[in-house]
């Protein structure tokens, strides 16, 4: 979901941006090491077919289709830094030449979808693709990708005290887990073409030192769900949160009605605060996993 | 194609199109963070932007009812939001949500209208955005085009292959077959870069990318900027201390 | 006179094992232009990519009197221009000026004589009028101009070309002939095109499964490998 201008808080697009910066100028570093200035062209080439396969259809039945996202297959197919470039670069065009995004938004946009929703899809490819549950693990990757990305957004937007009350968040999660299951789908499906056609396409998941990395990875995930329900504990927490980035302002009416009519969209508000906040915290995790992975390698004279 | 019409309008001639593009850029974004971080007189503020970026369109000899009907392809997503406001009796975030988003999306396609995205890239790397990034953008628009013909192609090949039997529930085969032709898709992606990669070498490409763009910032420039940031800044504070 | 191109005994062998190149010999000399035929995967366009160093296999290969190797991959590549097949991978810059000035940027040339070089390379293949345009604007015909002036801007005494007739209409053709019969160069012509063969070459071998099965003039092979579909026996016609 490309989150467009006008609807994050001034916090939180701007932190958003001053998280996505160096985020971005690491995976590029990282990514110019491995694939060198000559392999630029690559990167783009690829970033055009993600544009260019939004165009294929696939038929989900009862006539709607769905198309394909793209993260995690990148992530699989040129190695997360890459993806993350290349995404990133995804982003910039769609916010800058077609409006697709807000360009203040672009740093939460980078965050949500090329880099937080982008390793979450890798995570369980680098943990179980070379083993028996590789196909599970592609699936579930290419669910993650989308479900984290759209986790955040909401949690941002909602953060930001846009409206939103529950039923139009339950139908939001709704079509976003639908969303995501397809994504698995669509990705598995185009990895097993890809299988077929050059099996060096894909990306063999380094293990040494990465193993340790990954589980760091998952260990991260439980580690903000334990946290996001030990929050829940104080569930003021949020709203002093809300009232003291200043957005009180913007969060008036909704911090009255809530409590008064929505008792139930108080409660999964919150929860989603909190778990957009926790997984937001989560892309941070990842960032400092990235940092201890390479220190890892370089220990072991990777 | 959108961004074929976007191209076509950057590569006018008014004086707005000759400002260097980095002029052009801050502007933008002062314009754009004026405009997110106003609260009060949001109405007033907003209706004096418009004006201000009518002005521009209309200085850029851009077909203005043209981009203004371009940027409010980010209504359909707002306009959700918006009407969830209004069922709360909250008219004000509507009109806020709704004006915000369209304003800032006109702002950024005349900007991209102004400015042809390869000398916008320039300007960028100037202004700090890392290099490798900018590149990977610039060969990713440059075949946008290319392999967006090819994914056509390729999709009224396999319509013309497919059979006429419906089926109502998910369709296994249809599904298959839409994964292998992104397969192609991906496979000939990677055969272009290939062919770009030699083509590279063959002209003596050995460690990273030279360009030919020389910025040069004139006083023209200066002074557009200098009234830009003065009139943006000013109306705002004009209207917030009087209305 | 000695060659431009000398190649002796070239062998090349893809990863998988298929024998691509099994004992070329091949020279070119100073203001020849050699057509290259064969028919789809006999070697023609593996071979031309031994000329630049894109492949190496093993064997000769020098390029006006260096050998094509590591240390001189610089200067053969100014030495030695190729035009590939697809120009949409060939013009990869944004914009026309810009692609043409791509080459002699690498060469090291500051970009102020870069952009005059690009300029007049432009001037000379008649493509000076679309400098500042976009490439996916151009025609096809158009856009193998424009490639022909990124070589040209680099100052190369060989010009190779694979199958530049591909994929453009008549009066495009016509151009592209017209420009190559101007230029001074030598080339090698990769091509499966009869007539453009007949109009610029004076000499022609032929590719057959790695190998030069023959050599000699335009005619000669073509008649002796059957090469040229106009002698296709027409249906008769006669209905009354």
């Amino acid at each position: 979901m490309h989150i467009p201008d006008g609807f994050l808080a001034t916090p939180v697009w701007a932190l958003l941006d001053v998280a996505a910066a160096p985020a971005v100028g690491y995976l590029a570093r990282r990514a110019q090491r491995g694939l060198e200035p000559a392999k630029v062209p690559l990167l783009g080439v690829m970033g055009a077919f993600v544009f260019a396969a939004q165009m294929i259809n696939f038929p989900v039945g009862l006539g709607t289709s769905s198309h394909l996202v793209g993260a995690a297959l990148l992530a699989y197919t040129l190695g997360p830094a890459a993806a993350g470039v290349v995404l990133t670069a995804i982003l910039t065009v769609q916010a800058l030449v077609f409006q697709d995004g807000g360009v203040l938004a672009l740093g939460a946009n980078v965050m949500n979808m090329a880099i937080a929703g982008m390793l979450a899809g890798y995570l369980p490819f680098h943990l179980w693709g070379m083993g028996r549950w590789r196909r599970q693990a592609i699936f579930f990757g290419g669910f993650l990708s989308v479900l984290v990305s759209a986790v955040l957004a909401l949690g941002e937007l909602l953060l930001s005290g846009v409206r939103m009350p529950a039923a139009v968040l339950g139908i939001s999660l709704g079509l976003f887990a639908v969303s995501a299951i397809l994504e698995g789908a669509i990705t598995l499906a185009i990895m097993q073409a890809l299988a077929s056609i050059n099996p060096d396409f894909i990306r063999k998941p380094q293990l040494n030192g990465g193993r340790v990395l990954g589980w760091v990875g998952l260990a991260a995930l439980l580690l903000a769900v334990v946290g996001v329900a030990v929050a829940s504990t104080h569930p003021d927490g949020i709203w002093k949160l809300a009232g003291e980035t200043g957005i009180a302002s913007h969060a008036k009416a909704l911090l009255g009605a809530p409590l008064a009519d929505y008792q139930l969209g108080l409660l999964q508000s919150v929860w989603l605060r909190k778990a957009g906040a926790g997984l937001a915290g989560l892309a941070l995790i990842y960032g400092a996993c990235m940092l201890c992975g390479r220190l890892l390698a370089r220990q072991r004279g990777a | 194609m959108h961004h074929v019409v976007l191209d076509r309008w950057s590569r006018g001639a008014s004086a707005i199109h000759r400002r260097d593009a980095r002029t052009k850029t801050i502007a933008v974004l002062v314009f754009l963070v004026a405009l997110a971080t106003t609260h009060r007189n949001f109405l007033a503020v907003g209706l004096c932007y418009l004006g201000i970026l009518l002005a521009v369109m209309i200085a850029a000899r851009l077909p203005v009812v043209a981009a203004l009907t371009r940027a409010a392809v980010v209504l359909p997503f707002t306009l959700v939001f918006a009407v969830i406001s209004l069922a709360a009796g909250e008219p004000l975030a509507a009109m806020t949500l709704v004006g915000k988003s369209y304003l800032s999306a006109l702002a950024v396609l005349v900007l991209l209208s102004t400015t042809p995205l390869p000398e916008l890239l320039h300007g960028l790397e100037h202004l700090g955005v890392p290099r490798y990034l900018l590149m990977v953008v610039q060969f990713l628009y440059r075949y946008l085009f290319v392999i967006s013909e090819e994914a056509q192609h390729m999709r009224a090949a396999a319509q013309a292959k497919s059979g006429s039997v419906r089926r109502v529930l998910f369709d296994r085969s249809k599904f298959g077959a839409a994964a292998g032709t992104l397969g192609v898709l991906f496979a000939r992606s990677y055969k272009h870069a290939a062919g770009i990669h030699q083509a590279m070498l063959a002209r003596g490409f050995h460690d990273h990318f030279r360009t030919l763009s020389r910025h040069a910032f004139r006083l023209a420039d200066a002074i557009f900027l200098m009234a830009a940031v003065l009139l943006l800044a000013g109306a705002r504070a004009a209207i917030e201390a009087w209305i | 006179m000695e060659p431009l191109i000398e190649v002796r005994d070239l062998h090349f062998q893809y990863d998988d094992g298929t024998v691509a190149l099994d004992g070329v010999n091949f020279r070119l000399f100073p203001g020849e232009t050699v057509a290259i035929f064969g028919a789809n995967g006999s070697g023609k366009t593996t071979f031309v990519l031994h000329l630049n160093g894109l492949l190496a296999g093993d064997g000769d290969v020098s390029v006006c009197g260096m050998a094509v190797e590591r240390k001189n991959l610089a200067r053969v590549r100014q030495k030695i221009g190729l035009v590939f097949q697809d120009s949409d991978n060939q013009l990869f810059m944004p914009t026309v000026i810009e692609d043409v000035a791509f080459g002699p940027l690498n060469l090291g040339i500051g970009r102020n004589e870069a952009q005059t070089r690009a300029i007049g390379a432009l001037e000379e293949a008649g493509m000076a009028h679309v400098s500042g345009k976009a490439p996916y604007h151009l025609s096809a015909g158009e856009k193998k101009r424009v490639a022909i002036a990124g070589i040209l801007a680099m100052r190369p005494e060989i010009l190779v070309l694979d199958e530049p007739t591909t994929s453009l209409d008549p009066p495009g053709q016509i151009a592209l002939l017209e420009l190559l019969e101007r230029l001074p160069q030598a080339k090698i012509l990769v091509t499966h095109d009869v007539e453009s063969a007949r109009v610029l070459a004076n000499r022609a071998v032929f590719f057959e499964k790695g190998r030069i099965t023959g050599e000699g003039s335009v005619e000669e092979i073509i008649t002796r490998f059957g090469w040229d579909r106009a002698t296709l026996k027409r249906p008769a016609t006669s209905r009354f």
